[in-house]
């Protein structure tokens, strides 16, 4: 059975037809041709598809699209403001951040909502924040390194 | 100033696509395209009764199902043998779906093809398949008994069996050697599988176009040159008429130079024949039983040494688990086999490997490819030595070190690409020196009594690599300057996140003195390269990067040629800098390389007032002259070839400090330090992710990552909640320093990167926990639960690794 749902991604509101089976991931993805979220693994562990559902990260491919209608997501096509990067996918490029980007927006998002929790972290806190996103490329540690500079560069910003 | 490029950290340009979810890969494509799905065996070994799809035909949006009954000509045959070796006397391929027996879980019988995936998987899961099951082969040591068999024409499950031998200088055979030596010891050493585990799997998108009666496939592939030419194979078509390319790819570290995978050639022969688009992306599970695995290896090692340490002799033999199939050919067993000599010399050594069927996945090169299983062999080997004569275990590596005087340095083997091994450059001393410094080695003695002080127990391992990279044949580079002034740069092999656009753009910048903004590369597009082999075994910098940069000069020679003439001047008075041809000494006398290219090409029609300078009235070239001349080409564009004699080698040391913990068995990577030489950088800040990424991966394989498969046959940790890959909770911070031997074989000095960061991970750790707990470890990857088991062995009085 098929269900209309409205949903507000990266400030569009968009309407959209799917089956009650339809995750999230996949809803963004092939209906709603949002290919920045990314699926690695879907069931939950990589978190690549991470986006912002409200403001919080979630796992979109352990989230039924039908259930989230009349929310607001954001996806990584959706960071960036103004024409511009935002400070989260600036950082991941100067301090390289990422090899072949499969992960990185999940990163990206992730990131952005524990940077608006916690725009001063230390290195403990930064690890734990990222500490349920996979990747295979980068050894985190320019990611890390990525985090702390993305908390720099709102502050100065701010500032 | 914009051409001193080379060596920078040049930011990357592939990023501003990636960061900001525009990048494209496989399962990007192909919005509306029908969805393949596959039924794959549940079982080990089996034969395969009836395949009844009665209920599957009812699915809404269903389109077609195939079994191997249905496939046509060649695509019925099986799978080709990518690499042929005259030892190789039983080499076995699938075919692309099942043909009467399946050999491993995950292997597929049928293929289901419908409007999306969902209703592709409703369908597979009506399909009913029967099987008789047959007696499941698991694990190495009992697949080489050859009770049961794998493939019945397979005897003892023994595919491949090679034996290398190098006397001793005194003409002494390895066991000679070792039954005169001083000292032996004897011990058996066990390593299990792990896999490359890219975040994105493997897919397929193939679009065939009946007007032109051609075909363009997408596939998420380490090389789409290869690609191509198996499908126009296996499918009966015009090379012309098939194009390959590969799009942003999820990582790759190995698994994706296999090819042509099954659903490779399925995909593209369903759209033919739907003339429809058609694709297939893998999901994890899949991943897990139906692409390939590595590393499982065990080893049996005699060593024979002097009252210093000195080695004498080295006999190894190795059981090699290559799984159900061996499309790769015996590439990983031979490069352990050579690669564990890393930089020492071992007096007489041989080195015997048989390659076995097992019921299991197939075994194919995961990045290190076989080296860190040499690598643990020859490390633990040293390592005991160093314990059994009470020695420093640097003084005991040392000691065996060739020297920086002694290269070109021939080890006496063959190696993976056929050709000698023999190490171009390196030096071992200096490396120990730094690696030794850099993680405080002679003041570690202080650092475990105070530790010990506190309860709490820590140790230092150290571990010794050399790496042949830029392996053959060849790869190529086509550069073209078009008249906007834009660098056009291709090579055929393809990218999964090493910054190939950015350092070959660095190379084509820096070569044709032009700036980087200029410059955009192409890379794995067989529609802008066709002649290619692939990216893996540490060779995209080496041969791609010589080649673009072999090709630059060429064009080079060419700009410098037409400027001459128009400035002139003598070629040789000309320089190139900022996009600008100048002469030397006299700026104002210059003519912009946009120009050169318009004047480069002599036309009739002229497309804008830039390019009338050089149609026929225009005055720009001799009436005496043909307009080209013989010999020569139209256009500023050169394309050139690299293919080296033989592989450059690259080296390294990484140490490592770890704690463990005495109630727990936990292991804690306390310090990770890493001595690198790839010869000249092209951009430190990749390298050095590529090293970070590296030893990233070998901390999975030295402490958690492992498969497990039950007698059955059944892998039991396939999905990521299971297989235990690190976050970046497991990942310590690496210290890392370079040294830089170039290397004389290639004209930019470089040598391969992308794998060694794994390498030498696995006998780090193995020898820091060694130290930290006085119990020898004989295995990876150790878990505490291991730790745990070899505590109470030593407490019983096991001693481990006994032959």
């Amino acid at each position: 059975m098929n269900h209309a749902i409205t949903l507000t991604v990266n400030g569009v509101v968009r309407e959209v037809t799917v089956p009650g089976r339809r995750l999230l991931s996949d809803c963004l993805r092939h209906d709603l041709g949002l290919t920045g979220t990314h699926v690695g693994c879907e069931h939950g562990v990589c978190g690549a598809c991470t986006v912002l559902l409200d403001g919080e990260p979630v796992r979109s491919c352990l989230t039924f699209a039908v259930t989230v209608d009349g929310h607001e997501i954001t996806t990584v096509e959706g960071l960036a403001s103004g024409g511009g990067l935002s400070p989260v996918q600036r950082a991941f490029s100067e301090c390289h951040g990422l090899q072949c980007g499969f992960c990185t927006p999940g990163f990206l998002c992730t990131v952005t909502a524990f940077l608006r929790e916690n725009p001063a972290p230390d290195h403990e806190e930064v690890v734990e924040a990222i500490s349920g996103n996979l990747c295979r490329c980068t050894g985190y540690q320019n990611i890390v390194k990525a985090v702390h500079r993305a908390a720099e560069i709102q502050a100065e910003e701010a500032g | 100033m914009t051409t001193k490029l080379f060596g920078e950290p040049v930011r990357r340009r592939e990023d501003a696509r990636l960061v900001t979810g525009q990048g494209r890969y496989l399962d990007d494509h192909g919005r509306d395209a029908l969805a393949a799905a596959f039924v794959r065996s549940p079982h080990a070994h089996a034969r395969i009764l009836d395949v009844d799809v009665s209920d599957a035909v009812d699915v809404d949006g269903l389109v077609a199902i195939y079994t191997w009954e249905d496939l046509p000509g060649a695509l019925a045959e099986p799978l080709p043998l990518l690499i042929p070796h005259p030892a190789l006397t039983h080499g076995r391929t699938a075919y692309p779906l099942a043909r009467e027996v399946v050999r491993h879980v995950g292997e597929p019988v049928v293929m289901v093809v419908a409007r999306d995936r969902y209703l592709a998987e409703d369908a597979c899961a009506l399909i009913r398949v029967d099987y008789e099951i047959l007696k499941p082969v698991v694990g190495v040591e009992e697949a080489a008994q050859g009770v049961h068999l794998v493939h019945d024409d397979v005897p003892g499950n023994v595919g491949a069996n090679l034996v290398q031998e190098v006397p001793s200088p005194s003409g002494l055979s390895a066991r000679e050697a070792i039954e005169a030596a001083p000292h032996t010891l004897a011990f058996r050493l066990d390593i299990e599988r792990s896999a490359s585990t890219p975040l994105e799997g493997r897919g397929v998108y193939a679009r065939w176009d009946a007007d032109d009666e051609s075909l363009r496939v997408y596939s998420s592939t380490q090389t789409s040159t290869s690609v191509r030419m198996a499908i126009a194979t296996k499918l009966g078509l015009p090379l012309p008429k098939v194009e390959v390319i590969a799009p942003d790819v999820g990582g790759g570290f190995g698994v994706k130079i296999v090819h042509p995978w099954p659903e490779e050639v399925l995909v593209p022969w369903a759209a033919r024949l739907l003339g429809r688009e058609v694709k297939w992306t893998e999901d994890r599970r899949e991943h897990f039983v139906s692409s390939a695995h590595e590393r499982g290896q065990v080893q049996y090692v005699r060593v024979g040494f002097d009252d210093d340490g000195r080695l004498l002799g080295l006999d190894v033999t190795i059981l090699h688990d290559h799984g159900a199939y061996t499309p790769y050919g015996i590439i990983v067993p031979i490069i352990t086999s050579t690669q564990l000599l890393g930089p020492y010399k071992v007096g007489a050594y041989r080195v015997e490997f048989s390659s076995i069927y097992t019921n299991t996945v197939q075994v194919t090169p995961y990045r290190g490819a076989g080296r860190p299983q040499g690598v643990f062999c020859m490390e633990r080997t040293i390592d005991r030595i160093a314990a059994f004569l009470g020695r420093d275990r640097t003084e005991v590596r040392a000691l065996n070190f060739i020297q920086p005087g002694e290269f070109p340095y021939d080890q006496g083997l063959t190696f993976q690409d056929g050709r000698p091994l023999i190490y171009d450059s390196g030096d071992y001393p200096e490396s120990l020196r730094m690696l030794k410094e850099l993680i405080g080695w002679d003041a570690f003695p202080e650092a475990r009594a105070r530790a010990a002080a506190e309860g709490r127990r820590i140790g230092i391992g150290i571990g010794c690599y050399v790496e042949g990279t830029g392996v053959g044949p060849y790869e190529g580079g086509h550069v073209q300057i078009t008249s906007d002034g834009r660098v056009h740069v291709s090579t055929g092999l393809t990218s999964q996140g090493q910054g190939h656009e950015t350092v070959f753009a660095q190379i084509a910048a820096t070569e044709l003195g032009v700036p980087i903004e200029k410059v955009s590369v192409v890379t794995g597009d067989t529609r802008r390269f066709g002649y290619a082999v692939g990216t893996f075994a540490s060779r995209a910098a080496v041969m791609s990067g010589s080649a673009i940069a072999l090709a630059c000069r060429k064009v080079r020679e060419k700009a410098l040629r037409i400027a001459a003439d128009a400035l002139e001047a003598d070629p040789r008075d000309l320089e190139i800098s900022d996009g600008l041809v100048h002469v030397v000494g006299t700026p104002s006398a210059s003519i912009p390389l946009a120009t050169v290219a318009v004047l480069s090409n002599p036309l009739r029609y002229a497309f804008d007032e830039e390019t009338q300078r050089a149609t026929q009235f225009a005055g720009s070239s001799s009436p005496d002259r043909p307009p080209v001349s013989e010999g020569d080409e139209p256009g500023l564009e050169g394309r050139d070839y690299y293919s080296p004699v033989r592989s450059t080698f690259a080296s390294g040391m990484h140490a490592a400090v770890v704690e463990t913990d005495p109630e727990t068995a936990e292991i804690k990577i306390l310090r990770y330090a890493v001595v690198h030489d790839c010869g000249r950088l092209i951009n430190p800040m990749i390298v050095e992710g590529q090293i970070h990424g590296g030893v990233a991966q070998g901390v999975g394989g030295a402490l958690y990552e492992k498969m497990v498969y039950d007698e059955h046959g059944q892998l039991l940790n396939a999905s990521f909640m299971d297989f235990l890959m690190p976050y970046a909770t497991e990942v310590p911070r690496i210290e890392t320093a370079h040294l830089e031997t170039p290397s004389p074989l290639n004209p930019l000095g470089i040598k391969g990167a992308g794998e060694a960061g794994v390498i030498p991970v696995s006998a780090v750790i193995a020898a820091a926990v060694e130290d930290a707990e006085g119990i020898v470890v004989d295995r990876m990857p150790i878990s505490p639960s291991d730790l745990h088991a070899l505590r109470q062995a030593r407490d019983a009085g096991i001693t481990p690794g006994a032959p």
